[in-house]
C-alpha cells in the first residue's frame, strides 16, 4: 500500500470512529424519553464493554497473565488505579523474571 | 474559564495520562514495526484517538487485511461509543453545538466514566472541566505516540518489560470501579463468557461487540426494580 492509501486509510478510521462517538447522541435526541429498559441497557454499557476488553487476555494467558491479574483485582478493591496497575505490573515482573512463568 | 474546574480536570486526567503513557508508547512502537511511518502514527493517534482500536487496526494492517475491512473492525471495536454518547448527553445539555461535536471528538472510555461519574454525583459537568481533563490526556497521548515510533526499536519485546499486561489490567480496573452498579455481576458474567466464546469462536475483534452485546441485551431483559426514580440512583458508581 502507498502512503496516500495509508493516510486515506487513518482519515476514514477517524471518520468511522468519530460516527460512533457523535452517533448515540443524535439517536437519544431523536427520542423524547428514554423508555426504562434502554436506561437500564445503557446503565450496563459501561461494564459489559470494558469486561469484554480484558476477559479473553484473563483466559488465553499464561499462568503469569493470570497471576498479574487476579493480584490487580484484589489491589483495586482498595486502591487506586496506578497502584492497581503497579500492583499488576510487578505481579507480572516478578512472575515472568523470578518465578519464570 | 474558572481555574479550579480547569486544575480538577487537569489532576482527574493526569492519571489516566500517566496510565495511557505506556500504551501510546506501545501503540508507536507497534505502528512503525507495522509498516507506518512516524507521521502516521502520530496522525492515527490525533485523528482516531482510540487505543484499543488504533492497536487493532495496526494489527490488521500489518497482515495486510483489506482497507475496508480494516475500517470496519475499527467501527466494531469503537461501536461502544454509540452507547458513551447516549448516555452522556443527559449531562451535557448545556454544552454549545461547536462544544458537543469537540466533546464526542475526545470522547474515550475514561472520559466517559468520568463524565458518568461526576454527573451522577450531582457536580457539574463544565465544558472547562471536560476539556481540561480531555486535553491533559489528549496532548501526551500523541506526544507518547511519537516517542513510541521513534524509540521503538529500543524496547524490544515489550514481555520483558511486561508492557503486554497493562491494557487488560487498566480495563479491569475500570470495570471493578462500576461494581455497586445494578445487574453488574450478572452482567459481567455474560458478557465475560460471550466475549470468550466469541474470541474463540468468531476471532477478534468481534469478541468486544459480541460480548459487550450479550451483557447490555441481558441488562435490558432482567426485571426492573418496581420504584422507576431509583435506577439511577443504585446505578451510581462508588466513589
Amino acid at each position: 500500500m502507498n502512503d496516500m492509501g495509508t493516510v486515506w486509510l487513518i482519515l476514514a478510521a477517524a471518520a468511522a470512529t468519530y460516527l460512533t462517538r457523535v452517533g448515540g447522541y443524535v439517536l437519544i435526541t431523536r427520542m423524547r424519553t428514554i423508555p426504562p429498559r434502554l436506561e437500564a441497557a445503557l446503565n450496563a454499557v459501561p461494564a459489559a464493554v470494558l469486561t469484554t476488553l480484558f476477559a479473553p487476555a484473563f483466559f488465553n494467558g499464561g499462568l503469569d497473565i493470570k497471576l498479574a491479574m487476579l493480584t490487580a483485582l484484589i489491589v483495586s478493591l482498595r486502591y487506586p488505579g496506578l497502584v492497581m496497575l503497579a500492583a499488576g505490573w510487578a505481579a507480572a515482573m516478578g512472575s515472568r523474571h523470578l518465578l519464570g512463568l | 474559564m474558572r481555574r479550579s474546574e480547569v486544575l480538577e480536570g487537569f489532576k482527574g486526567g493526569l492519571i489516566i495520562a500517566l496510565s495511557s503513557a505506556p500504551f501510546a508508547v506501545l501503540f508507536g512502537t507497534v505502528a512503525v514495526d507495522n509498516g507506518l511511518s512516524v507521521l502516521d502514527a502520530a496522525m492515527m493517534s490525533a485523528f482516531v484517538y482510540a487505543g484499543a482500536s488504533q492497536l487493532v487496526g495496526i494489527e490488521l494492517f500489518g497482515q495486510h487485511v483489506a482497507p475496508w475491512l480494516v475500517v470496519l473492525s475499527i467501527f466494531a471495536v469503537n461501536f461502544r461509543h454509540i452507547l458513551y454518547g447516549a448516555a452522556i448527553t443527559r449531562f451535557i445539555t448545556q454544552f454549545s453545538p461547536v462544544q458537543k461535536a469537540i466533546a464526542f471528538y475526545l470522547l474515550i472510555d475514561p472520559q466517559f466514566a468520568e463524565v458518568i461519574k461526576r454527573g451522577e454525583a450531582g457536580r457539574p459537568v463544565t465544558f472547562t472541566w471536560y476539556l481540561s481533563f480531555a486535553a491533559i490526556i489528549y496532548v501526551p497521548w500523541v506526544i507518547f505516540s511519537v516517542v513510541g515510533a521513534w524509540f521503538g526499536s529500543m524496547i524490544g519485546d515489550p514481555r520483558v518489560w511486561a508492557i503486554d499486561v497493562l491494557l487488560p489490567i487498566y480495563f479491569l480496573g475500570l470495570v471493578v470501579g462500576f461494581r455497586k452498579r445494578r445487574n453488574f455481576f450478572p452482567v459481567v458474567i455474560v458478557s465475560i463468557a460471550a466475549s470468550v466464546a466469541a474470541y474463540h469462536f468468531v476471532g477478534s475483534p468481534w469478541h468486544v461487540s459480541i460480548g459487550a452485546a450479550a451483557g447490555v441485551l441481558l441488562a435490558a431483559l432482567l426485571p426492573l426494580p418496581t420504584p422507576p426514580a431509583e435506577i439511577r440512583a443504585e446505578g451510581s458508581p462508588v466513589q
